[in-house]
């Protein structure tokens, strides 16, 4: 069975794996196909109700890596987990990794991911030096900025509806050893965020902060503040794989376990963890990139309802955006056990439909209930009044006429989808059918 | 550093265990009918860490191939440590039930080419007097059901052909393992319902490799398919004709 990873919606569809890259895409008479890598994004996107997926992960194997230069070339089912296991001993980690490494290389470059060097290092895509894509018709194009750039801009951030990816070389970056130097400050509002991220930006790669969704008042928006950056020679040369300490989720959760109560309390102990305003020290880069990968499967802690994630980007300049957000989500008492915010730089993607850009983004992880979704509704007013939008990759919500809003390029972008390739989000967020 | 030669290569199984042996450094020779996988698979192989790749293709229904094939892997690696037999076909039952020359290709892909293969690897590993004799056959050999006897029956033959061989080199000191698998989501199943017995080929490849490096003669993978194949098999017949399983 195929789902994404918040399990709603829930959706009846088929699969049809490709097994090799020089197969071509199964044709199915009378339906549509989307890829699906490992089901990492939370909505509907890697959907395709009523129709087939195609599943991508058979596709796996490494076809040319340089030790050297730290150029990598592997099929798009590649995980950036088997990425890391490899590269790592050479000293050599991804350019630019999300918050869990169980995603695959294709839906890397289909969602153009960030990760927390965003201000600094830009997104997925800006490290991909060229793919191949294949299209329902068996027509294979090399896309790269030179070769093919519309279809390669169109397929960055191109939610699998360009076709498929079956192959893809991205340039590393070097490392010393398998160590993140961290500094962590405890921080009282808002306005402490930003001046955090403004001075820590500057000398670490990767910044992102994590906020007490609860917090209201004068401590509207306070939490931790997390920067760090690949450790230095000083703190020696190890490149070994940290160890990898997976704890299965084995069932459903029942859905009292998590009520706004524990919510709440998790929050309070979790702001109050580290009593000292600053820490710092160095950890290992599973533990500071991929904290929630050590709970296998921990989206069934949602229960069988699913869950539904909020990630917006809108404009720091008017830092009252933010607050009205955050306000809306305290007030509503619904809490989100994990809030992240970060401020995104301005290095363009090379995608033409890219979520990406200057901004402040904020997300945030709620089970489904009927409540969420007028919260939604009301956060989607602020976010589109000040000009902001929504990530598709986390998305199973927003109406067609918002998307169309927040993604003005979907029309020329329409242009390059593949005739036989279609999703749930697609159709949903285009108003083929009413969410 | 092992000596491993995977023939059935291109099966999904096959290349999991192929890439746990890379990850050990060891050396290996790959065989399967289509070229160009093979190629994907040995580039891939000798990036995750494997000493050497080679590769050799042929269609493993040609029998009088099989010498040729055996030799230039065994002069290749400098003899053999490890073999493993992969390759299989599911047939259709339906098809068998009304031809049987549908059920003549699925004998002669599952059985006749395995049987032809360990003869000939039977003989250079009774004077090498080391090393493994892996093959997969299948839960389905432990008793016919109507549903799909005619695979069935050309993997309860390869179980029975192993068997027998493991008596006959024990006294050598090679270790014959028959790998009986469950339910795993490859190619060869991609038309299946998946449920909850599923496996994953990583988890049976790591199976594989662990009653390898065990020296265990008979490994159902994963292991509870031993208590599912044991209450199965003893079903009285009477009641299990007449379940439509
Ligand atoms: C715990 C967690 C943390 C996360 N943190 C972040 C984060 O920090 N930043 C961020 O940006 N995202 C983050 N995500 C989201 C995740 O990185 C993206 O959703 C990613 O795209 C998932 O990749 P996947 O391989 O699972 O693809 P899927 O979710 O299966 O598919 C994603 C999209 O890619 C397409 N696709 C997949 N393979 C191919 C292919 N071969 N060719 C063409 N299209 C293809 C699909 O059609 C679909 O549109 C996080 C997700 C989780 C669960
Ligand atoms: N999947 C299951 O549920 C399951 C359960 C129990 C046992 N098994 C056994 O596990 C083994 C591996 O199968 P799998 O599940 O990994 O499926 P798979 O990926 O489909 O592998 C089967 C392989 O056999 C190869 N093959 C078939 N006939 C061949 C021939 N004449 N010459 C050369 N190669 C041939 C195929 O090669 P091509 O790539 O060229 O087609 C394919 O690579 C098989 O013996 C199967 O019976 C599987």
């Amino acid at each position: 069975m195929y789902y994404s990873w918040g399990r709603y919606p829930k959706v009846s569809q088929k699969s049809s794996p490709i097994f090799w890259r020089g197969d071509s895409i199964p044709i199915i008479k009378g339906v549509s196909l989307i890829p699906h890598g490992l089901g990492r994004s939370y909505g509907d996107i890697c959907l395709n109700d009523g129709n087939y997926i195609i599943p991508t992960r058979a596709l796996n194997h490494f076809i040319d890596f340089n030790p050297e230069n730290g150029r990598l070339t592997c099929e798009a089912g590649v995980s950036l987990a088997e990425i890391i296991a490899l590269a790592v001993p050479h000293g050599w980690f991804l350019p630019v990794t999300p918050g869990t490494k169980f995603v695959t290389v294709g839906g890397a470059i289909a969602n153009d991911v960030h990760g927390k060097n965003h201000h600094i290092a830009g997104t997925f895509g800006n490290h991909v030096l060229d793919f191949e894509l294949l299209r329902s018709n068996g027509e294979r194009f090399n896309c790269s900025l030179e070769s093919n750039p519309d279809l390669f801009k169109a397929a960055i951030g191109g939610m699998g509806l360009t076709g498929l990816i079956t192959k893809a070389s991205i340039q590393l970056i070097p490392i010393q050893n398998n160590l993140i130097q961290t500094e962590t400050i405890k921080f009282k509002n808002l306005d402490a965020f930003f001046e955090l991220s403004a001075t820590y930006g500057k000398k670490y790669a990767y910044t992102v902060a994590w906020i007490d969704s609860m917090a209201s008042g004068k401590s509207l928006g306070r939490g931790h503040f997390i920067a760090g950056k690949h450790a230095g020679e000083e703190f020696g040369n190890n490149l070994q794989a940290p160890p990898e300490k997976a704890i299965p989720v084995p069932i459903d959760f029942p859905e009292f376990v998590l009520n706004n109560l524990s919510i709440k309390a998790f929050n309070l102990l979790y702001y109050n963890k580290q009593l000292k305003k600053r820490s710092s020290g160095s950890t290992d880069f599973n533990t500071f990139f991929y904290p929630l990968d050590s709970i296998m499967d921990w989206n069934k802690v949602y229960g069988k309802r699913g869950m539904l994630q909020y990630q917006c980007l809108v404009p720091y300049e008017d830092r009252e955006v933010i607050r009205s957000i955050l306000k809306t989500i305290s007030d509503s008492g619904q809490g989100s056990f994990l809030a992240v915010m970060k401020i995104m730089g301005d290095i363009p993607s090379p995608g033409m439909i890219s979520f990406s850009g200057p901004g402040i983004t904020l997300a945030l992880d709620f089970p489904v209930t009927k409540k969420v979704f007028s919260l939604f509704l009301t956060l989607d007013k602020i976010v589109r009044a000040a000009g902001g939008r929504l990530y598709s990759a986390k998305d199973a919500c927003m109406s067609a006429d918002d998307f169309k809003a927040y993604y003005p390029a979907w029309k020329e972008f329409e242009k390059y989808i593949d005739p036989k390739f279609s999703s749930s989000f697609w159709r949903r967020v285009t108003g083929e059918v009413k969410s | 550093m092992s000596k491993v030669c995977i023939i059935g290569a291109t099966s999904a199984i096959a290349q999991e265990t192929a890439k746990l042996y890379a990850g050990r450094k060891d050396s290996l020779f790959i065989v399967g009918r289509d070229d160009a996988r093979l190629t994907a698979i040995a580039e891939d192989l000798k990036i995750r860490g494997a000493a050497s790749v080679n590769q050799y293709a042929l269609d493993l229904t040609d029998i009088s191939r099989h010498e040729d094939m055996i030799d230039t892997a065994w002069s290749t690696l400098s003899g053999i440590d490890i073999v493993l037999i992969a390759h299989g076909v599911l047939g259709q039952q339906d098809v068998c039930e009304k031809d049987y020359s549908e059920a003549a290709r699925v004998f002669d892909a599952n059985f006749a080419s395995a049987a032809s293969l360990l003869t000939i690897l039977a003989n250079r590993f009774e004077v090498q007097k080391s090393g493994t004799i892996a093959v997969i056959s299948s839960v389905a050999g432990d008793r016919g059901r109507k549903s799909n006897y005619i695979y069935g029956a050309s993997k309860a033959a390869k179980s029975t052909f192993l068997d027998g061989l493991r008596g006959r080199l024990q006294k050598s000191g090679v270790q014959v393992l028959t790998i009986k698998p469950g339910f795993v989501d490859t190619p060869m199943t991609k038309e299946f319902k998946k449920g909850l017995l599923w496996a994953k080929p990583e988890g049976i490849a790591g199976g594989i490799v662990k009653a390898i490096d065990k020296k265990k003669d008979i490994a159902y993978l994963p292991f509870f398919w031993y208590w599912i194949m044991f209450i199965i098999r003893h079903i009285p017949e009477k009641i299990f004709k007449k379940l439509s399983i």
